[in-house]
């Protein structure tokens, strides 16, 4: 049996993106496989009910930090086409990190295990120290990169040393996709052997009805509201779309930073009548929201994944995804564009609600596609890496 | 005695541009032509002048004893003539030689058989007007788009005066019968049947290159002692393919191009085979039984029906509204409209909706010019809502008063 040290920063209940929802389904059925998994993970006041129950073969520990997993794009000031970059990570957040690289060196000493796994940047240093602590082969799991959340535009060097660093203090780097693992290989000079591709996937779940709101034409965004998941350029599609049909309604569900810069913006296009802001969805409140939707658009600039398209089509809902994603490569039933093509999004996003054979079709085939997903795939993925790495 | 009879089918679509749905209405150009120019030429350089070429000189070398037929659709000799009109004249050559057969189908490669018995034969008869004014010939023998075929289809062409039709040798019409004889068609009284042996056509069209194939390296030598074996239980071998297997699907370096000009040689070996056109093979031979085919079948994917055209809900809207529109276009007496309408009805364009094994990738993606069957859709429906606009265009010009439709169109 492989003993892991897996060092998290998110797991659900409390988790704002698709992180915590892969670390969730991976080390569920990781454990299923028989891993032994000891999971730290920032300390969040209240979470022991819920992850107690997670697995019997899963241990959580936690470091007692307020490390949140989006901190950083939080602090965005950065707004597109902004040409002034000015801190955008405050230096209480490289004081988390290495407070929790500290307290992850004194849980790897008291802790068994044959492996460590890591799943983005700020876990890297812990990983890293416990890596020169106990001469354990050191796993780190890239499910985005500075490149990804900064759509390349003022990349915070630091975190690029953390992340670079990581990868070339690791024996294997998983990749969440073909794409993601192209901008390893492009800007973190990682060779192409160490790297491996372990698509994401999601939980089973029984296909839902559509809702009788669906009759309306509801087209839906759904995600951190930031540069890297391009509201922008949803909100100008919005705008094409409704120069020709001015009775659809877009809804933005989600936070971020560049909130108000949107607000403004569907004002200043003369859209706000029929942009509508939700907040951040969870649970019922997210699964009405896919539902209700006669679309769901994931214009991202830079996506490593996308598990919300994923998510998506289990509530029934057809998608127009960017090309610029990881899902793009394992989803055959979806509608595809770049994120900076407009016309061709608001030119697809008419379609849909035009041509109802279109929405149909899509929605039958995309809700056989995705019972082809589950985590028992990429686990069985890490648990061949973990076998190669530690020879058991 | 087997008689071999090659038919080659010759066709390339009018692909359409990328047709965004803001040129609704604004417009009405949908195809694009620097693609299709290119697509033609491409196709005429690797396989459509070599080819001739090979077939040409096998008639001189067998001294006409070697026959081919061929089905050319009116929009790929309109392509030829507009982007490659030495691949024409390279056709007229072999009409020439009294040994080619050149056979009757739709003008625009359409389905319409399957929604508009009026379209089908206005469209038949205009194929058959090009046919006799580039090659001198008048077809005597039919076959449908992508082989499509039924009883209704026999009967109708039967009385349109053919005299023989083509069609798939599907097991599931056939079961122990052959492919290798002649058939009627219920329903019909005079119409003969020639059936695709589909193991032997498909064997040089798809496996030829297949290296996995145990058959691999398929050489002429052994192609014909399979022909040789039909020998004393056949009368026709039918060989049906697409033309653009020569040098286009089988590159040349697969020497797709040795293997067919050495077959003759070896065939005519043996002194019971010869070769054959469609008509020569209803002359000579009879009508062995009655074949009964309600539902409509092609030569498509293993279904052998028409599911790679009308499978999904997409493709039945797009042909069904593209056929509804057809006495507002018939009506509105623009011959361009009537034109892009007929465009509208290739088989292609339904062919890139097709979502069947879509997720798997595989040989429907080679000859689709979208990333996926939705995109085809979109595109496609746009047109056709453009279509309709004009359409309605019209309609508002024709039944305003004469002296408000000059002030309007002034």
């Amino acid at each position: 049996m492989v003993r892991i040290l897996m060092y998290g920063w998110e797991f659900p209940p409390y988790s704002s993106g698709g992180l915590g929802t892969a670390c969730y389904g991976l080390t569920r059925s990781l454990s299923r496989k028989g891993a032994a998994i000891t999971f730290v993970l920032p300390y969040y006041p209240g979470t022991s009910d819920f992850l107690d129950i997670v697995s019997a073969n899963i241990t959580f520990k936690r470091v007692n930090s307020p490390l949140s997993p989006y901190l950083s794009s939080a602090r965005y000031r950065l707004l597109r086409g902004g040409a002034a970059a000015p801190a955008i990570y405050g230096e209480s957040l490289f004081d988390e990190v290495y407070r929790y690289a500290e307290e992850a060196k004194r849980i790897a000493a008291e802790t068994e295990f044959d492996i460590i796994h890591c799943h983005d940047w700020m876990t890297f240093m812990a990983g890293i120290f416990s890596k020169h602590i106990k001469r354990k082969p050191l796993v780190v799991h890239i499910h985005s990169t500075e490149f990804d959340r900064t759509g390349g535009n003022g990349v915070n060097q630091h975190i690029y040393d953390i992340e670079r660093r990581g990868m070339e203090e690791a024996d294997r780097v998983i990749a969440v996709s073909n794409y993601t693992k192209g901008m390893i290989m492009r800007h973190y000079g990682i060779p192409e052997w160490k790297i491996s591709v372990v698509h994401n996937a999601v939980e089973p779940k029984s296909p839902s009805l559509p809702s009788p709101l669906q009759r309306k034409k509801i087209v839906l965004f759904l995600g951190r509201i930031t540069l890297q998941k391009g509201p922008d350029y949803f909100l100008y599609a919005a705008k094409k779309v409704l120069e020709h049909d001015p009775d659809v309604l877009f809804l933005i569900a989600g936070k971020g930073d560049m909130e108000h810069f949107i607000i403004e913006k569907s004002a200043e296009l003369g859209i706000s009548r029929n942009v509508l802001f939700t907040g951040f969805l969870k649970g019922e409140e997210l699964e009405k929201a896919y539902r209700m939707a006669s679309l769901y658009v994931m214009p991202s600039v830079s996506e490593p994944f996308g598990i919300t398209a994923l998510e998506a089509i289990q509530s029934g809902t057809p998608i127009l995804i960017s090309r610029q994603s990881g899902v793009s490569e394992v989803i055959a039933h979806a509608l595809k564009a770049d994120f900076w093509d407009v016309n061709d999004l608001a030119n697809k996003i008419l379609a849909v609600l035009r041509y109802r054979a279109l929405p149909a079709v899509m929605r039958e085939h995309a809700s056989q596609e995705i019972t082809k997903f589950n985590w028992d795939s990429p686990a069985q993925k890490c648990m061949d890496i973990y076998r190669e790495l530690t020879g058991r | 005695m087997v008689s071999v009879c090659f038919y080659f089918q010759v066709h390339q679509p009018w692909r359409i541009r990328h047709y965004p749905i803001f040129d609704i209405g604004h417009d009405h150009s949908y195809f694009d032509d620097s693609k299709n120019r290119e697509v033609m030429q491409k196709v005429a350089g690797k396989c459509y002048l070599p080819a001739n070429q090979a077939i040409l000189d096998l008639i001189h070398q067998h001294d006409g004893k070697f026959k081919a037929s061929y089905s050319i659709t009116g929009i790929a000799l309109d392509q030829f003539e507009a982007y490659a009109p030495e691949v024409l004249d390279s056709f007229r050559a072999l009409a020439k030689t009294g040994c080619v057969e050149f056979l009757n189908e739709t003008y625009h490669h359409s389905l319409s058989f399957l929604s508009s018995r009026d379209e089908f034969k206005e469209q038949v008869a205009l194929h058959r007007k090009k046919i006799q004014r580039l090659f001198g010939q008048s077809p005597k023998v039919f076959r449908n788009t992508e082989l499509v075929f039924n009883n209704e289809l026999a009967h109708t062409v039967e009385k349109m005066g053919y005299k023989g039709i083509l069609a798939e040798g599907a097991d599931h019409i056939l079961g122990w019968r052959s492919p290798n004889f002649l058939y009627r068609p219920k329903t019909t009284s005079t119409i003969k049947l020639l059936l695709k042996n589909y193991r032997l056509s498909d064997d040089i069209a798809f496996r030829f290159s297949e290296r996995s194939w145990k058959e691999w390296p398929l050489t002429a030598e052994k192609f014909t002692s399979w022909v040789n074996a039909i020998n004393g239980n056949g009368n026709v071998l039918n060989l049906f393919m697409d033309y653009e297997t020569f040098g286009e699907h089988q590159w040349e370096s697969t020497g797709i191009f040795d293997f067919i000009r050495a077959l003759p040689h070896f065939i005519r070996q043996h002194p019971d085979n010869d070769f054959i056109t469609p008509s020569e093979a209803i002359r000579r031979y009879p009508a062995v039984g009655d074949l009964d085919i309600h539902h409509p079948m092609s030569w498509a994917d293993i279904e052998r029906d028409t599911s790679a055209w009308l499978g999904n809900r997409m493709q039945q809207e797009a042909f069904r509204h593209l056929f509804q529109m057809e006495k507002d276009v018939k009506t509105a007496g623009d011959p361009a409209l009537l034109e892009d309408w007929r465009k509208l009805q290739t088989s292609d364009h339904l062919y890139y909706m097709c979502t069947k094994w879509f997720a798997d990738g595989d040989v429907h993606k080679y000859f689709n010019p979208y990333g996926s069957p939705y995109d085809g859709f979109i595109n496609f429906f746009n047109v056709l809502n453009d279509l309709q606009h004009r359409i309605r265009e019209k309609q508002r010009f024709v039944s305003s008063p004469p002296g408000a439709a000059v002030v309007g169109s002034a």
